[in-house]
């Protein structure tokens, strides 16, 4: 059996026009992202111009600017940014995982271990800095792994594990809750941070951790994505394709939890970005490819808005998790329009 | 896939209770066979239980009062603090056992109208629906009044309800345990992150922020409880009219309709008595959850699948389980106290992973 | 057209709680037809879960050449030996030629570049099936026949010489039935393509199995041409089932007509 060569051209050259779609996005993704970038440091409390904003950002001294970008505006942006990129990423590698665009690690719990071990470290043991953010991350894992073992029997099923972190997650809430409301002077700012996470009084320095654990973990993530595009066709079909199915499952909860659980320890859990980038990004490139990175694009771009409309658009300064939060209600609405519309299971 | 027969195995349904007995699940073969003689012991125990657990909720807090003291306190003298203090316990228990009975009903009612093993009103978001809609009522409507707040708190919880039911029920297989459970943790996460962007606008209310986060029966005085109990009356009545029609709908809507049960009508009446039950609840008290979870299903296991005893053994079972939680939460965090909410989080939750583990795949 | 030999000896498995397969063992004939035929829960599914490693099993073996195939690994025993599962999930939106070069997946290395061959591999395995004027539809649009055939493309551009198949005709109507199992008989008379499936339909398999297998309660029990092995004896063993076997006047292949306690002509 030959195949005209009339028809393998036809085959290849319709891949090359989805690959040439899919970059195309990917680079207005990534360029609308850097648009944001800038226009939220021009913009504030007072407008500074194009021009101030680059030289400050190539180290030169301008006065005032200096200050209000280089000091506010540019940690603020930049911690938004990685903090968007880790829970976008991670968001998505759970949603393929687990074939499921509710099950983002906000929602089924696994990212509430990091959490709670943050607001245990600070409240309770007193401590700050990058400790906070090792504390967090080995307890992030500590719970995933408590999770993973609770869901197995004859192997993780994709459901299992769902509801157990549904179950954990709610027991681990209610301990973040109650830390805070026996904190020795809880003001409502620190709890709001632990409650829908926050970017506000972000220095620099805190920004490295987030960016190494982005470069780590996320590279971890980034060449195990072939495999985790197999597991979209169900476990045994990926199996059948020559994946191992659990190496994969238990490298993408590893990673996908450890650049989540920095990025909760300096951020909080910014509210559902893990949960929106991926959909979104699904909607932007369509079911080709991985959706790892533009989902990544996505959700810096996410909380890099949304922080300036908490601070800036809403009458009353909000965190932006709280902006987050709120565009997931409505998403929820309409994901059932769609899946009336496509009469797809959720 | 192979199709699943109209009703997913619950361990609720009939047929598939006994279906599933030949597998594993011994506890249920033996509720199917309960008699009434060991239905009335298992009552007796229940009330005998009950009582201590009153007893003890007013003799025991985080500060120790001399027996003489309870004793003077209960005959109505208000003199030391201890005897104040004991005082201030009696309205407690009494909506410690009322919220419990509330809860562990409207869970039931739940599970039953859902056909599924994890439907709760705090899993489902029901609690956080009316936790929100109060919030919005203080901030937007200037409400005041014990009933509005009611009112507004039990429309919270239908809108919330019908909300992550729709949800939870669209695309293949209706509402799987796994869909509804999403969906409400989903909906939770949105209506606390909505409770907070509204607190936080009115720094007079922010306060209460934690009221709205984790429910506690802390304080309760007579006065506030006087308003539900009209509510709860209501809501305890629908409930237990329903009992039969559960049982009707356990074995499937089309079997259900085969045997001449109003499908829509009576699960749509079940559903509107454990609404009123959890809204009023959570009006006075917040946010409690896992008790209509583990209840129902601690009640299975004693005395079978039947709703018509079903529902007043898990009205009693959950009024001891959230007194015993309550009692719990003063002792262990002396000198100060754990909320209810937070001890049945902490209760509840491993017990909602056993439920998880112990189904099949297939069947969540 | 290569040979392979695929066999099973002494195998045991199941799963936590049970024991499903007990000294089984089986030789799959190479470049031919093998159609497992059994009632509910005699553990077909079971041993085509093991024969392709999505279970291990507790004792014995599956050897593909002589080889253990669960310490082979995995990408290049995908490269030999393809499976359609019963239950694939089609990802949302995903179209038929994307779908159709997922097969590729155990072709390919972290950072290797897709080639001519991928393209070659997953245009041919379309027109095989039929499939190459669907190839810009999204999967979700299709009928059930046509979907069946998309996973059969996928399984196809994988270039296995060896398939197995988990109930390929179930939710199918019988003209859609007959239709992918000509498909894979083609396959078979054209690349020699070793096929193994799990059927449901005891006819369907004596008319397009060259070796039927006929299991009961975990065992086999007995295996060979379709003529020797679909008798009134066999189906009464494993089905519990009265019956009568004629020849099948358009195939020669022996028919099963059930008889039931009501099917008997009254004298």
């Amino acid at each position: 059996m030959t195949t005209a060569a009339c028809s393998i051209e036809a085959i290849a050259s319709s891949r090359r026009k989805r690959q040439n779609r899919r970059r195309t996005l990917l680079v207005a993704a990534a360029l609308l992202l850097v648009a944001m970038f800038i226009l939220t440091l021009m913009l504030g409390q007072s407008f500074t111009p194009p021009a101030d904003v680059i030289r400050v950002l190539l180290g030169q001294d301008v006065p005032g600017a200096s200050f209000t970008v280089g000091q506010l505006r540019l940690p603020r942006a930049v911690m938004a940014i990685l903090a968007g990129l880790s829970f976008g990423l991670a968001g998505a590698a759970f949603q393929t995982m687990l074939r499921n665009p509710l099950a983002s690690p906000d929602i089924i719990g696994i990212s509430v271990g990091a959490s709670a071990a943050a607001v245990f470290a600070i409240v309770v043991l007193s401590l700050s800095g990058p400790i906070v953010s090792l504390f967090a991350v080995l307890s992030g894992l500590g719970v995933a792994l408590l999770i993973y073992g609770l869901s197995f029997r004859n192997g993780v099923a994709g459901t299992r594990l769902i509801l157990v972190g549904i179950g954990v997650s709610a027991m681990l809430e209610s301990f973040i809750a109650y830390i805070l409301s026996k904190a020795p002077a809880w003001s409502l700012q620190e709890a709001m941070r632990w409650l829908t996470g926050s970017v506000n009084g972000a220095q620099l320095g805190q920004a490295l951790p987030l960016l190494g654990a982005l470069i780590v973990f996320g590279g971890l993530l980034l060449l195990r994505s072939r495999d985790l595009e197999a597991l979209r066709l169900g476990d045994d079909m990926a199996a059948a394709l020559g994946t191992n199915v659990a190496r994969t499952r238990a490298l993408v909860i590893f990673a996908a939890v450890g650049t989540i659980a920095v990025a909760t320890a300096v951020t909080g859990p910014i509210a559902f970005v893990a949960f929106l980038s991926g959909p979104i990004a699904a909607r932007m490139v369509g079911a080709q490819g991985s959706l790892l990175i533009p989902a990544a694009l996505v959700g810096a771009v996410l909380v890099l808005v949304g922080d300036y409309c908490g601070q800036f658009l809403l009458p009353g300064r909000y965190p932006v998790g709280v902006v987050t939060g709120a565009l997931g209600a409505p998403y929820l609405i309409y994901l059932i329009i769609r899946v009336n519309r496509t009469g797809k299971s959720l | 896939m192979t199709e699943r027969s109209a009703s997913p195995a619950t361990g609720i349904a009939v047929g598939s209770g006994i279906r599933r007995s030949f597998r594993r699940s011994r506890p249920i073969r033996a509720a199917a066979h309960v008699s009434i003689r060991q239905r009335s012991l298992w009552l007796i125990v229940l009330l005998a239980t009950l009582a201590l657990l009153v007893a003890a909720s007013v003799a025991i807090g985080t500060r120790d009062v001399s027996w003489s003291d309870i004793w003077l306190a209960l005959s109505g003298q208000v003199e030391s603090i201890g005897q104040a203090a004991v005082t201030v316990r009696i309205p407690r228990t009494l909506l410690a056992v009322l919220a419990g009975a509330a809860l562990a009903v409207a869970g039931t009612i739940m599970q039953g109208v859902t056909r599924n093993p994890l439907a709760d009103p705090g899993i489902l978001g029901v609690n956080m629906g009316a936790s929100l809609a109060v919030v919005v009522g203080v901030v937007w409507f200037n409400i005041e009044t014990a009933e509005a707040f009611i009112w507004v708190a039990i429309g919270g919880a239908a809108c919330s309800a019908i909300f992550v039911y729709t949800i939870g029920s669209l695309g293949r297989g209706g509402p799987t345990p796994l869909k509804l459970a999403l969906a409400g943790a989903a909906t939770s996460i949105a209506l606390s992150s909505l409770v907070i962007a509204f607190v936080l606008g009115r720094n007079d209310i922010a306060g209460g922020l934690r009221s709205w986060q984790i429910g506690g029966v802390g304080g309760a005085t007579f006065e506030r409880m006087e308003h539900v109990l009209p509510f709860l009356a209501v809501g305890f009545a629908i409930s237990l009219l329903s009992a039969r029609k559960l049982n009707a709908l356990a074995l499937g809507d089309d079997m259900a309709a085969g045997l001449g049960e109003r499908v829509a009508f009576a699960r749509t009446a079940a559903a509107f008595g454990a609404v009123l039950l959890c809204g009023a609840t959570t009006a006075i008290c917040g946010p409690i959850g896992f008790v209509g979870l583990v209840v129902p299903h601690l009640c299975r296991l004693l005395i079978g699948i039947d709703h018509r005893w079903l529902l007043p053994f898990s009205a009693i079972t959950g009024a001891c389980l959230l007194l015993l939680a309550d009692i719990l939460g003063r002792i262990i965090a002396r000198p100060s106290e754990l909320d209810v909410g937070i001890v049945t989080a902490f209760v509840g939750a491993p017990f909602f992973i056993w439920i998880v583990r112990r189904q099949r795949v297939r069947d969540l | 057209m290569t040979q392979h030999s695929l066999t099973v000896s002494d195998l045991a498995a199941g799963y936590s709680d049970r024991l499903v397969l007990d000294h089984l063992a089986l030789d799959i004939p190479a470049n031919g037809i093998t159609a497992i035929v059994g009632a509910n829960a005699c553990g077909k599914s079971t041993l085509l879960r093991v024969m392709s490693r999505l279970l291990s099993p507790r004792s014995g073996q599956v050897l593909l050449d002589g080889k253990s195939i669960h310490s082979m690994p995995p990408r290049q025993l995908a490269r030999t030996l393809g499976l359609l599962p019963q239950s694939p999930i089609a990802p949302e939106g995903i179209t038929v030629a994307d779908l159709v070069s997922r097969g590729r997946h155990p072709h390919q290395g972290i950072l290797s570049r897709w080639t001519h061959a991928d393209d070659e591999a997953v245009a041919a395995a379309l027109e095989a099936t039929k499939t190459f004027d669907l190839a810009e539809r999204a999967v979700d649009e299709l009928s059930g026949g046509q979907r069946q055939r998309v996973w059969i493309a996928m399984a196809l551009a994988q270039q296995t010489d060896l398939l197995l198949l988990d109930e390929p005709t179930t939710f199918l109507d019988i003209s859609h039935q007959v239709e992918v199992l000509d498909l894979l008989t083609d396959l078979n008379k054209t690349r020699g393509t070793t096929i193994v499936m799990v059927l449901h339909d005891l006819n369907l398999a004596a008319r397009y199995a060259d070796y039927l297998v006929a299991m009961t309660d975990g065992r086999i029990h007995a295996a060979g041409s379709p003529n020797e092995i679909l008798t009134e004896d066999t189906v009464q063993t494993v089905f519990g089932l009265q019956s009568r076997i004629i020849p099948d006047p358009t195939s020669g292949r022996p028919l099963m007509l059930p008889i039931g306690r009501h099917g008997m002509i009254h004298k």
